[in-house]
């Protein structure tokens, strides 16, 4: 049966992950992974990354400055590392598991990032191409598609459940 | 609308801690719902972070999509700030109480 659309990232039956994006999208990306970046070295409290570090006691304040406190380097330096890693890759036809696992991570941080730019709602309507959003709208777009194909690209290699079957 | 079962509680293979003074009232961890995480992530983080099968992970991404909010494990408090803290590397939005 022929497939309409190819998937741009798919599992190879070596145990790698092929990538299959035309130049634009690449530039594209590096581009993203370029200012989120820049957005994550300026601060981590800035409202345009707040979203990347969320709260984890919502009733004791105190807890949460702890919390914050014990984790928020540790978030950063995964998030960073995460960037550098699709950016080191930005260029191959294919990826490790590793590889992999950095751009999912990127992807939905950009993502979170630019949704929240955009305070997109669960049932984003479609908007008018000349709004002013319009750009960064597709970008977010792109950016859903493209996780979505490194979701089911994943998800073929999870290990057994350890959970049994309810 | 069918309902969505709330989830059965989780095993967590911890030693016991018995020095801590803090009433050992377990803790939950809660994922709630938010417009930009997509449904088949969201599963997926699930079933990678916590061994799930795929249709529990599935079953409670749907619990925070249409109720909000989902218990997604429970345990002792530093099980669940690490399980909280993975959830957050994620990008999930994830908090955790005291199972009251």
């Amino acid at each position: 049966m022929a497939r309409l659309f190819r998937r741009r990232i798919s599992r190879t039956r070596h145990g790698t992950y092929a990538l299959r994006l035309p130049s634009g999208e690449r530039e594209l990306l590096v581009n993203l992974v370029d200012q989120l970046r820049e957005l994550l070295e300026l601060s981590t409290d800035d409202p345009s990354v707040r979203r990347l570090f969320p709260t984890a006691y919502h009733d004791d304040a105190e807890r949460d400055r702890e919390y914050q406190q014990l984790v928020r380097d540790e978030l950063l330096e995964r998030r960073l590392a995460a960037l550098a890693t699709v950016e080191d890759s930005a260029e191959a036809d294919e990826l490790d598991e590793a590889q992999l696992a950095g751009w999912l991570t990127a992807l939905n941080d950009l993502r979170l990032v630019l949704g929240t730019r955009l305070d997109v709602s669960e049932d984003q309507d479609a908007i008018d191409e000349d709004h002013p959003d319009a750009p960064a709208m597709a970008v977010y777009g792109y950016l859903s598609v493209l996780l979505n194909d490194v979701v089911d690209a994943l998800a073929e290699d999870l290990p057994p459940p350890t959970e049994p079957e309810m | 609308m069918t309902t969505v079962p709330s989830p059965s509680p989780v095993e967590v293979d911890e030693p016991v801690d018995d020095t801590r003074t803090e009433p050992d009232a377990p803790w939950i961890v809660l994922v709630w719902n938010d417009p930009i995480n997509l449904m088949s992530y969201v599963a997926f983080v699930l079933q990678k972070l916590f061994g799930y099968p795929k249709d529990k992970a599935d079953r409670l991404m749907m619990q925070v999509h249409e109720e909000g909010r989902a218990v997604v494990a429970n345990g002792p408090r530093e099980t669940c700030e690490l399980h909280v803290f993975r959830l957050h590397e994620h990008g999930l939005w994830a908090t955790m109480q005291h199972d009251t």
